[in-house]
């Protein structure tokens, strides 16, 4: 009897090893990335002045003496992060809350493993999507030669939906099924107790699979490279049908040739690009609180 | 002092699915007084009171036979459902505010049917807390969250919500199962003053709840209304031998 308890206890103990490993390899792994782009892209920062980099217009490798000025980037990655939220954002609402509270179960079960396929397509096979359909389409109908922001802005929509759909819906699954027949007990239609009440009562799991997707949005290399024309010049917002480069571009771009100050300000546009993450992060954290409070 | 019948349940049989819930009911429920539906559970007292809102019909697969006149109108013929649970508000066992201020709880009822005066809202949210006797703890925080009131505060501000539309018919599906003894005293107060506004139809679990409060009991056993009388009478000379046994053998 004693012997075996202290085995179970010793396979308790075992089990609790394993899991803080598993755990703390995941926080190890942030740690890491976060050491190693600081290192090496703050002190290429700092030599080509911070408020020179971030602000600087110019981005001109090969000239000399070059030009490191990623102001073009950001606010490129900011125009089609914004866009991506004006197509994915509304359209990923609608659609969870379809799925959630009126769709019909042979629908259903057409849409939901469609919208998880959605969500394992790679994203170059999106950029060739984009590349050979939304391309032709944007310059056929909208102007430009297609590669644009707006034709960015598109792709990336699609490809946040399902996040935003996923998390959404599983958020509005998960109010109780009272507050929604509390309404009804009051007199209310489906849609306005679904629309008034559920919905809002949700609010913070809507919220999380926004923020997840501008996440993805902002991080999206591949397919954003394909149909964006990556031209490193600032643009004005009414330019939307001409093409940006954004941060995350401009590194897998030119990091393969790329040298010296050269790879240096590369990796310095990764740490940007990680700063805008983790702003992305807090700002969740900090709605999560203001949520619960 | 004559006594006209809020609703005449006529024949009512209800299936989910296969299983029948409720087998041949016929009652009168009388206007302007408590009327106590008990039993065991699963014993289909809490499928009735569902019905008479027609909230049955969110379940799915549910059927139901026979006819319920509320008012002289049968509630399963061609009714606006909306407007029939307009008029019979309903009260569920586990407080359910709605996720939102305290105002907005009871602003959404009449907001639902069209009313947008700010003024005439105020009025209605305070009459309506008022009368759910929770405006004294509420008045200075009608903008905080409805989460952050007790257990209690919280079924008195559903009751002030179910209010605000101005129903005939207040259901009450085990309003006290889930609140401690102080709280139940306040609902049940509550309750007794609610009686001479609107017709009071209350499921529980409590005998002595029952008792208290209620002017007619009925007794339920596996869908079938087997005694329905005063509340005096069922309880003091119970007729049945298995009402008999329930009611004693809660207290034995």
């Amino acid at each position: 009897m004693g012997k075996r308890s202290l085995r179970l206890l010793n396979r308790e103990y075992a089990a609790k090893i394993l899991f803080i490993i598993s755990a703390s390899a995941a926080i190890i792994a942030v740690g890491l990335i976060c050491v190693f782009l600081f290192l090496q892209g703050l002190p290429a920062m700092w030599d080509m002045g911070i408020i020179r980099f971030l602000t600087g217009t110019d981005w001109r490798p090969t000239w000399d003496p070059p030009r490191f000025g990623i102001l073009p980037m950001i606010v490129g990655s900011l125009y089609v992060t914004a866009g991506a939220i004006l197509f994915g954002v509304p359209i990923g609402i609608f659609a969870a809350v379809f799925m959630a509270k009126f769709c019909p179960r042979p629908i259903y079960v057409i849409l939901k493993p469609a919208i998880n396929l959605l969500a394992g397509i790679p994203s170059v096979v999106y950029g060739y999507f984009g590349m050979v359909v939304l391309v032709p389409f944007v310059r056929e109908n909208f102007g430009g030669n297609g590669n644009s922001i707006f034709t960015a802005s598109i792709l990336l929509g699609m490809m946040i939906l399902p996040t935003i759909i996923t998390i959404s819906e599983n958020a509005i699954r998960a109010i109780p099924p009272e507050i929604y027949e509390g309404a009804i007990a009051l007199g209310a239609s489906h849609e306005r107790a679904t629309f008034k009440v559920v919905l809002p009562a949700a609010k913070s799991g809507v919220m999380a699979s926004v923020i997840l997707g501008i996440g993805r949005a902002v991080g999206e290399t591949m397919a954003v490279r394909m149909v964006a024309g990556n031209q490193a010049i600032l643009r004005m917002p009414h330019e939307f049908l001409s093409g940006a480069r954004t941060l995350t571009a401009n590194v897998v771009i030119e990091l393969g040739y790329a040298y010296g100050e050269h790879r240096a300000a590369l990796i310095a546009t990764g740490v940007v690009l990680f700063v805008f993450v983790m702003i992305i992060n807090a700002l969740f954290s900090i709605l999560k609180k203001k949520e619960s409070a | 002092m004559e006594i006209t019948n809020k609703f005449l349940i006529n024949d009512v049989n209800l299936w989910y699915s296969d299983f029948q819930a409720l087998n041949n009911i016929n009652m009168d429920i009388p206007e302007h007084m408590i009327t106590a539906f008990i039993g065991p559970s699963g014993c289909g007292k809490s499928t009735l009171i569902k019905s008479l809102n027609r909230m049955n019909d969110l379940v799915e697969g549910c059927k139901i036979t026979g006819s319920i006149l509320l008012d002289g109108e049968n509630i399963y013929g061609d009714i606006d459902v909306n407007a029939l649970r307009k008029r019979v508000g309903m009260v569920f066992q586990k407080p359910n505010p709605f996720p939102m201020s305290i105002y907005d709880n009871i602003a959404y009822g009449p907001r639902t049917h069209g009313i947008k005066s700010k003024f005439v809202l105020n009025e209605i949210v305070e009459k309506s807390l008022q009368d759910a006797a929770i405006w004294d703890e509420t008045k200075d925080r009608l903008k905080k969250s409805a989460l952050s009131l007790s257990g209690g505060q919280q079924q008195r501000l559903c009751i002030a919500r179910a209010l605000s539309v101005q129903p005939d018919v207040l259901l009450m599906d085990e309003p006290t199962s889930a609140l401690d003894p102080i709280s139940t005293g306040k609902i049940e107060e509550l309750v007794l003053q609610l009686k001479k506004d609107y017709t009071i139809v209350i499921v529980t679990h409590n005998m002595q709840q029952a008792t208290r409060i209620s002017d007619n009991t009925g007794f339920f056993l596996l869908g079938e209304l087997i005694e329905y009388g005063e509340t005096q009478q069922i309880f003091s000379i119970p007729q049945d031998k298995r009402c008999e046994d329930y009611i004693t053998g809660r207290f034995g």
